[in-house]
C-alpha cells in the first residue's frame, strides 16, 4: 500500500522539479557552464607555477668570476634574466613591476670571493610573496648550482670536507604541477557549487511564490519532496563529475590513481551532503537572497578557504583548523586529492566516507523537518 | 443525511499570533462550530476576520493553540495527514508552478493525488471543458490570466472528489465572468458528486449560494444560519431613495454615510441609493437627511444583515477610522481650471504585442473632475489600457493625451501630472509611512519645507500613522497610504487599478467616500475595477473585452444598453460581454 | 541651473529611500556587515602559502653523530616537527599517503662515512606532492637547512645570497593576501546589491509605481547606483579596519588615494551589477548570474595566482576585470605607498569598465523597460 504511491508521487514530483530546472536557463548556466569555464580556467588558465619570471641582473662587479656566479639564472627555466646598467634603473623596473627580482654583484665581489666571504643581493618584491618565495629558492639554487660545479672541479675552499646533497623526490605530483592538486581541488568546488548554490533557492522561492500552501494539503509526505528537489541537481552534479574527471584525465594528464568507481562514489557522497546542506539553508531562510548568500558563506566560501583545497591547513591556526574539521569539504578534499594523486587509501576512504555519510543523514533529518507540513 | 457525522466539529478553537506591534492578538478566538456534510457552507466577514486562520487550520497547515477540531471525523492534532489526504484545499493565492504548463500543473497534481490514469482523461476533460482552458493546455500557468490562473487552480484542486473541499477566497481579484464560472463548475460538482464545498468568501452573493452562513469578525463568529434567516434580521429596516435630477447617486450617498448615528450603510445603484437605517434611528432627522427625497422600502439582502451585524459587532469604534472627507469639497459652481476640453484623449489607439492585439481600436474622452471606469472580463485589454494611459507602456499607434500632454512625446513630463495606485499595494513595505511619502515627494519633484508640509498634510488627511511600518498595514490603511502617495503632488488625474481588490465591504465604502470627495475637489479619476457594483460611483464607464471596447456611457445608458432589466450593473456587465462575445462568434462562422 | 538642481533633489530622494529600505532590516544589516567581517577574519588566518609548520618523518640508517647532527639543525628551525621516527623504507609510504607528514627524510647507512672520507653523501628527500606549492616550499626550506650545515662544515657555498625583500621584509603571505581583500570582499556584495536591485523592486510589484513618477532612467540609474557604491566603499573601509588594526600591516599610501581607487573599483562593480539587473528577469536570474559573473572575475584577477602565468587570450581579457586592477591598485597604494603617477595605469581600465557598463544599463533600462 505504501511503497507504490509513494514511487508513483516522488516520480510526479522528480519530474516537475526537472522541467522547473530546465525552463530557466540561468539555471543551466551556472549548473553547467560554468563547471566547463572553470575546469577549463583552472586546467589552462591557473597556475601557481613562477615560469619566465623577469629578473633584473646588475652586475656592478662585470668580472669573468662574477658573470660566472650568476650564470645559473640563465639556464634556469623559471627566470629570464633582463640586464640592466645601474641599481636605479633596475629599482625603477621592481617599482613598475616590469621585473619581480633584482640580482645585484656588488662591485668588490670578486675581491671577496677570494676571501671566501663574496655576497650577492637579491631583492625582491613582497607584494606577492608566493613569487618572492619561489624566487629565493631558484636564485640560490641557480647560484647553488654554480658553486657546486666548481667545487666538483676543484680548487676552491672547502674542496674535499664532504658535503651532503639533496636527492628530493616529490611523491604523486613528479613535476610539482599545481594543475595536478588544482584540478581534483575543483571537483569540490563544483559539487559545492552545484550542490548548495544552485538549491539553496529551491524551497525558499516555493515560499516566496507561495506554492508550498496548496502542496502540503495533498498526500505528499515531507521525504519526498526533499528527495524530489535533490534528484535533478544529481544528475546535473554527476554530469559535471564526468566533465571533471574526462578533463582531469585526457586534457591535463593528471593522473587517476586510485580506484574510479570509489572516486565516484566518494564524489556522489559528497555531492549529496552538499544538496542536502543548500536545501536546508533554503528551508530555513525561506527567502532567496538570504538564502544564497548564507550558502555562499557556509558551504562555499569554507569550501574554498578552509578546506584545504587551495590553503594547506598545516599552516593555519589551531582554531582555524578546528573549524575546518567541522567543514564537510575539508573530508572530501582529503580524499579526492589523494584518490587522484596516490591511490586508494582505504583507510582514509572509510574514515571520510563515514564522516560525509554521518553528514548527510543529519541534514537529510534536518531539511525534512524544515518541511515538516506546516504555515507556522 | 441528517444522520450524517459532521464533516467539521469545532470547539472552543484558538489560534494567537504576534501582532506587528510584538503583541499577541487571538486571530481566531474560541469559535465553536460544526457541519453538515453534503452542504455547502461560506465564511463570510471583513479582513481580519481569521477565516484564512480557520481555513488553514482545517487545512492542517496551523497548529491551534486551543480548543478542539476534527474534520471528516479525524482529530487534527493528531493525524492531519490522514485529513490531507482525503480533503482538496484552495488557498487563497493558489501557488500554481509559473514556470509549468497548464497541462503539467494538473498532471503534478493527478500524480500527487493518485488518480489512476483511467479515470484521469474523462477528469481531465470534463475540468478542462468547464474552465475553458481546453486550447491552452500547453501554455505557462504564468502566461494566463487572474480569471484564468483561478479556474486552473480549482481545476488542480478537484482533479479528485474530496471529501472535502475548503476553498479560501476563490473569487478575489476575478472578473464576474469568470467569477460565475467558478461557481457554476462547484455547484456542478455539488450535485453530480455530492461533494461538501466550505468556502470564505467576501462576496455576498456569492454567500447567498450556500446552504449555511457563518459571519465571521475579528476571530469571533457573529452569527451562522441559512441566508434566509440571516437575511430576515435586517427586515423593516433597508430602504431605496431617488436623488433629485440633477443630484448624481453618488453625493447622496456620500451625505448618508456620513450620518452613522442615522444611517448604517448606503450605497448607489441603478441612479438610486439604497440605504439601511439604525434600527433606533429618528425618522425626522432621518427625513432631513434625505433632503425631503422619498424613501421607499425595499426587501432586504444578505449584505443588508451582513453590514449590519458588522456595525454592530464593530460599534462606534470602526466608525472613527473611516477618512475623513478631503478637505475643501467644492459642493457647487464650475471645476477649477475646467476649460470644458478633454483632460484624457485616446483616438485609435493600438497596443499589439507580436501578432497578439491586446487593444484594438479604442477611442475615447475622460472630462476634467470626472470619474471614469473601466470594466472588462480579466485579460480583456484594460490593464494594458491602463499602462498605456500611465505612460508605462508605449501605444503602437494612435494618439493618446493625458493632461493635455501627447504621451508619446513627453512622457516625463505627463507622470509629473498624475497619479498612479497600482493593484497589488506596490510601496517599499520595509519603508515607514513617512519614508514612502518622502521618497514619493522627492521623486516627484516635491522639495524643502513644500515637501514637509504636503507630507505632514496628507498624513492627516488620510488618518496615517507617520510611525508604522507600510508593510504591516491592514490592507485597507495599505490602500489608503497608495492612495495618499498618489495624491502627493496633488495630480490632475488619479489613476486606480483595481483598488478594492480583495478588500472587504467596509473598507470599500470608506475608500469611495474618498473617491467622491477628490472628485469634487476637480481631480479626474480613472478606475477599474472588479465590483461591479462600484461602476455606480462612476460618472461613466467603459467596457472593453478582447481589446474591443463595447460600451462607453453612463451606468444608465450601459445598463439601457445590455438590454437586461434594470438590475445590478453585474448582470448588465455579462450580458453585454456575452452578447459581444456571440456576435464574433457569428461573425467567424460566417467568416 | 534650477532644472539641474531638481533633477539632484529627486536623485537624491531615491538615493535615501534605497539607503533607508537597505540598512532599516536588521537583517540586513548583518548580512551587510556580518560575512565581510567572517570572510577578513577567515581570510587573514585561513589563507596563507607561509609554511610555519612542516611534519616530517626521518628514517635514520645511519645512526651517526653527522646524521644526527643535521636532524637536530632541522629540529632547532622550529618549523620541521619530528612526527614519525621510522624503522624501514616501507613505513614510508605509509605516513606521507595518509598526510601524516608533509615530507619523509631518509639518510642513507653511508652517510657519515661518505662525509668523513670528503665525499658528497647524498641524503634523500620524499615530499607529499599532492598540494605543489607546499611541497616546494617544504624543499626549499631542506635545501636552507642543507645549505647552512654543509657551510658549517666549512665545505659549502662560498657565495652568500643576501635576500632583502621590499615593502614586505618578512615575505609574510598575510601582507599579500589581505590588502587585497579591501577590494576583493566587498565586490561580491556590491555587484549583486546592485544586480538585485531593479529585479527586486520588479518582483516586489514596485517598479511601476517608481516608474509612473517623474524619474527618468537615468535619474533612477545613479539613483540606484550611488548608494551600492556607497555600500560598496564601507564595506571596505570595514575590511580595511581588520587589516590595518587587526592584523596590524602597516600602510604606506595615503588613505585619499586608496579611497580614490576604490571608488573607481567600486563603480566598475556597480556598472556590471547593473548591467546585470537590467538583463535579469527576477531576483533568482540576477543572483545567479551575478555568480556566473564573479566566479571568472575572482579567479582571473591575480589574486591567487599570477595574470602572467595566463594564456595570453586570458591575459588579454582581464584587461576587461575590474577586479585586476582594484587588486593591484590597493596593494600597491598600501604596501608600496604608491602615489597617484605609479598607479594611473590601474585607474583607466577601471574607470573604463564603468564608462561602458553604466551608460549599458541606462540604456538597457530604457529599451527593455519599455
Amino acid at each position: 500500500m505504501n511503497g507504490a504511491p509513494f514511487l508513483r508521487r516522488l516520480i510526479a514530483l522528480i519530474r516537475k522539479e526537472s522541467r522547473q530546472m530546465l525552463r530557466d536557463r540561468s539555471n543551466l548556466l551556472v549548473g553547467l557552464l560554468l563547471p566547463m569555464g572553470l575546469i577549463l580556467l583552472f586546467g589552462y588558465g591557473l597556475s601557481f607555477d613562477v615560469t619566465d619570471a623577469p629578473v633584473a641582473m646588475v652586475l656592478e662587479d662585470n668580472s669573468a668570476v662574477a658573470r660566472e656566479a650568476v650564470s645559473g639564472i640563465e639556464g634556469s627555466p623559471y627566470m629570464v634574466p633582463v640586464r640592466v646598467g645601474t641599481m636605479a634603473e633596475a629599482e625603477a623596473m621592481l617599482r613598475s613591476g616590469k621585473v619581480d627580482a633584482i640580482v645585484r654583484v656588488p662591485v668588490d665581489f670578486a675581491r671577496r670571493q677570494g676571501q671566501g666571504d663574496a655576497r650577492v643581493q637579491l631583492i625582491l618584491n613582497g607584494l606577492d610573496t608566493t613569487m618572492a618565495t619561489s624566487l629565493e629558492a631558484y636564485v640560490n639554487g641557480a647560484i647553488g648550482t654554480v658553486v657546486q660545479r666548481r667545487m666538483d672541479r676543484g680548487g676552491v675552499v672547502g674542496a674535499g670536507v664532504g658535503n651532503v646533497v639533496l636527492v628530493q623526490r616529490i611523491w604523486f605530483n613528479e613535476a610539482g604541477d599545481s594543475t595536478w592538486y588544482l584540478v581534483p581541488g575543483l571537483v569540490v568546488l563544483i559539487m559545492t557549487l552545484v550542490g548548495a548554490f544552485l538549491t539553496s533557492m529551491l524551497i525558499a522561492r516555493e515560499w516566496e511564490r507561495g506554492t508550498l500552501e496548496a502542496l502540503f494539503v495533498t498526500p505528499v509526505r515531507p521525504l519526498e519532496l526533499v528527495l524530489a528537489k535533490i534528484a535533478p541537481y544529481l544528475v546535473v552534479g554527476l554530469i559535471d563529475l564526468a566533465m571533471c574527471i574526462v578533463a582531469a584525465r585526457v586534457l591535463f594528464n593528471v593522473p587517476i590513481r586510485g580506484s574510479l568507481l570509489v572516486i565516484l562514489a566518494a564524489s556522489l557522497l559528497y555531492l549529496i551532503v552538499s544538496l542536502l546542506m543548500g536545501l536546508f539553508i533554503s528551508g530555513i531562510t525561506r527567502n532567496q537572497f538570504a538564502a544564497s548568500q548564507m550558502a555562499l558563506l557556509v558551504s562555499f566560501m569554507p569550501a574554498l578557504m578552509l578546506s584545504g583545497f587551495v590553503f594547506d591547513l598545516r599552516n593555519v591556526p589551531l582554531v582555524v583548523r578546528i573549524v575546518s574539521q567541522l567543514v564537510p569539504a575539508t573530508h572530501f578534499v582529503g580524499v579526492v586529492k589523494t584518490l587522484f594523486l596516490a591511490g586508494t587509501d582505504w583507510a582514509m576512504v572509510l574514515r571520510n566516507g563515514a564522516i560525509m555519510l554521518g553528514y548527510s543523514l543529519v541534514l537529510l533529518t534536518l531539511t525534512w523537518r524544515t518541511l515538516r507540513k506546516r504555515l507556522d | 443525511m441528517i444522520d450524517a457525522p459532521p464533516s467539521v466539529v469545532i470547539e472552543g478553537l484558538r489560534k494567537t499570533f504576534s501582532g506587528p506591534d510584538g503583541k499577541p492578538f487571538d486571530a481566531v478566538a474560541g469559535i465553536s462550530l460544526s457541519i453538515r456534510p453534503g452542504t455547502l457552507t461560506a465564511f463570510v466577514g471583513p479582513d481580519g476576520a481569521g477565516k484564512t486562520t480557520l481555513m488553514r487550520m482545517m487545512a492542517g497547515l496551523l497548529r491551534p493553540d486551543g480548543g478542539k477540531l476534527s474534520v471528516l471525523g479525524i482529530d487534527l492534532l493528531v493525524d492531519p495527514q490522514s485529513v490531507q489526504n482525503r480533503i482538496s484545499y484552495m488557498p487563497q493565492r493558489f501557488g500554481l508552478y509559473e514556470d509549468l504548463s497548464v497541462q503539467e500543473n494538473l498532471d503534478l497534481y493527478a500524480d500527487l493525488h493518485g488518480v489512476p490514469p483511467a479515470v484521469r482523461a474523462e477528469r481531465f476533460s470534463r475540468l478542462l471543458a468547464m474552465t475553458d482552458l481546453a486550447s491552452f493546455t500547453q501554455r505557462p500557468a504564468g502566461k494566463l490570466s487572474g480569471g484564468m490562473k483561478q479556474k486552473l487552480g480549482l481545476a488542480c484542486t478537484l482533479v479528485r472528489v474530496p471529501d472535502l473541499l475548503l476553498l479560501d477566497e476563490p473569487s478575489v481579484g476575478v472578473d464576474p465572468l469568470s467569477r460565475r464560472d467558478l461557481w457554476r463548475i462547484i455547484e456542478q460538482l455539488i450535485e453530480a458528486e455530492g461533494l461538501s464545498v466550505i468556502a470564505s468568501t467576501a462576496y455576498m452573493d456569492e454567500a447567498q449560494r450556500c446552504d449555511q452562513v457563518f459571519v465571521l469578525n475579528r476571530g469571533a463568529l457573529l452569527a451562522e444560519g441559512t441566508p434566509a434567516a440571516l437575511t430576515a434580521r435586517a427586515d423593516g429596516l433597508t430602504y431605496v431613495v431617488t436623488p433629485d435630477a440633477d443630484v448624481p447617486a453618488r453625493d447622496l450617498q456620500a451625505r448618508l454615510i456620513d450620518a452613522p448615528g442615522l444611517v448604517v450603510d448606503a450605497v448607489p445603484s441603478g441612479g438610486q441609493v439604497r440605504f439601511i437605517r439604525q434600527p433606533a434611528c429618528d425618522d425626522a432627522r432621518l427625513k432631513e437627511l434625505l433632503h425631503g427625497c422619498d424613501a421607499q422600502p425595499r426587501e432586504a439582502e444578505l449584505e443588508d444583515a451582513f453590514m449590519l451585524l458588522l456595525h454592530e459587532h464593530e460599534g462606534p469604534a470602526r466608525e472613527a477610522s473611516v477618512p475623513p472627507p478631503l478637505a475643501a469639497g467644492r459642493a457647487d459652481g464650475p471645476i477649477p481650471g475646467d476649460d470644458g476640453a478633454p483632460v484624457i484623449l485616446v483616438r485609435d489607439l493600438v497596443r499589439r504585442f507580436g501578432d497578439f492585439t491586446a487593444v484594438a481600436n479604442t477611442s475615447f474622452d475622460v472630462r476634467r473632475g470626472e470619474i471614469f471606469g473601466l470594466l472588462g472580463p480579466n485579460g480583456a485589454g484594460k490593464t494594458t489600457t491602463f499602462r498605456m494611459l500611465c505612460g508605462l507602456l508605449p501605444a503602437s499607434s494612435g494618439e493618446l493625451r493625458v493632461a493635455g500632454v501627447n504621451l508619446r512625446t513627453a512622457r516625463a513630463a505627463a507622470r509629473a501630472r498624475i497619479g498612479y495606485v497600482a493593484q497589488k499595494f506596490s510601496l517599499y513595505s520595509n519603508l515607514t509611512v513617512r519614508e514612502n511619502l518622502d521618497f514619493f515627494g522627492g521623486a516627484y519633484g516635491l522639495r524643502g519645507k513644500r515637501r514637509q508640509d504636503r507630507v505632514r498634510e496628507i498624513i492627516r488627511q488620510f488618518d496615517l500613522d507617520p510611525s508604522a511600518p507600510s508593510g504591516n498595514l491592514p490592507l485597507g490603511y495599505k490602500q489608503r497610504l497608495a492612495m495618499a502617495a498618489g495624491l502627493l503632488h496633488e495630480p490632475e488625474i488619479l489613476f486606480l487599478d483595481e483598488p478594492t481588490s480583495g478588500i472587504d465591504p467596509l473598507a470599500r465604502r470608506a475608500f469611495w467616500r474618498t473617491i467622491t470627495a477628490l472628485s469634487q475637489a476637480g481631480v479626474t479619476i480613472v478606475v477599474t475595477t472588479h465590483f461591479m457594483e462600484e461602476a455606480e460611483y462612476c460618472d461613466r464607464v467603459a467596457i472593453q473585452d478582447a481589446g474591443r471596447l463595447l460600451a462607453l456611457g453612463t451606468p444608465r445608458e450601459v445598463r439601457a444598453r445590455s438590454g437586461t432589466a434594470a438590475g445590478h450593473m453585474n448582470e448588465a456587465f455579462i450580458a453585454i460581454v456575452e452578447q459581444a462575445r456571440a456576435a464574433e462568434g457569428h461573425a467567424r462562422v460566417a467568416a | 541651473m534650477e532644472r539641474l538642481v531638481a533633477s539632484l533633489a529627486q536623485i537624491l530622494a531615491l538615493c535615501r529611500k534605497e539607503i533607508i529600505a537597505l540598512l532599516k532590516d536588521p537583517a540586513n544589516r548583518v548580512i551587510l556587515a556580518a560575512p565581510i567581517m567572517i570572510q577578513s577574519m577567515l581570510f587573514g588566518y585561513a589563507a596563507t602559502f607561509d609554511l610555519k609548520h612542516v611534519p616530517y618523518a626521518v628514517l635514520d640508517q645511519s645512526r651517526s653523530a653527522a646524521s644526527t647532527a643535521f636532524l637536530a639543525r632541522l629540529d632547532g628551525t622550529g618549523v620541521f616537527e619530528r612526527e614519525a621516527t621510522l624503522a624501514s623504507p616501507g613505513q614510508i609510504a605509509e605516513v606521507i599517503e595518509d598526510g601524516k607528514v608533509l615530507l619523509a627524510i631518509s639518510i642513507p647507512a653511508d652517510f657519515a662515512t661518505r662525509l668523513a672520507a670528503g665525499r658528497e653523501a647524498p641524503l634523500q628527500v620524499i615530499l607529499d606532492g599532492r598540494n605543489s606549492t607546499t611541497a616546494g616550499a617544504a624543499a626549499g626550506y631542506v635545501a636552507a637547512v642543507t645549505m647552512a650545515f654543509n657551510k658549517a662544515r666549512g665545505a659549502a657555498s662560498p657565495i652568500t645570497v643576501e635576500r632583502r625583500a621590499w615593502f614586505n621584509p618578512n615575505l609574510d603571505s598575510r601582507w599579500q593576501i589581505m590588502p587585497a581583500m579591501i577590494a576583493t570582499l566587498s565586490m561580491l556584495q556590491t555587484l549583486l546589491l546592485a544586480a538585485l536591485s531593479i529585479a527586486r523592486e520588479r518582483e516586489q510589484g514596485t517598479f511601476d509605481q517608481l516608474l509612473v513618477t517623474p524619474l527618468t532612467p537615468l535619474q533612477i540609474l545613479v539613483g540606484k547606483a550611488v548608494p551600492a557604491i556607497m555600500v560598496g566603499v564601507m564595506q571596505s573601509t570595514l575590511v580595511l579596519l581588520v587589516v590595518r588594526f587587526w592584523f596590524q600591516i602597516p600602510m604606506a599610501g595615503s588613505p585619499w588615494l586608496l579611497y580614490l581607487g576604490l571608488l573607481g573599483f567600486t563603480g566598475a562593480s556597480v556598472g556590471i551589477g547593473m548591467s546585470i539587473s537590467a538583463l535579469s528577469l527576477n531576483m533568482q536570474q540576477a543572483m545567479l548570474h551575478t555568480f556566473l559573473v564573479i566566479m571568472p572575475l575572482t579567479l582571473l584577477s591575480g589574486l591567487l595566482t599570477p595574470v602572467r602565468n595566463m594564456p595570453d587570450v586570458l591575459r588579454i581579457a582581464t584587461y576587461a576585470n575590474p577586479l585586476r586592477f582594484g587588486v593591484d591598485l590597493v596593494r600597491r597604494v598600501y604596501l608600496e605607498g604608491a602615489g597617484l603617477g605609479d598607479v594611473v595605469f590601474d585607474f583607466l581600465p577601471m574607470v573604463a569598465v564603468a564608462g561602458v557598463t553604466l551608460p549599458l544599463a541606462a540604456w538597457l533600462f530604457r529599451n527593455r523597460l519599455a
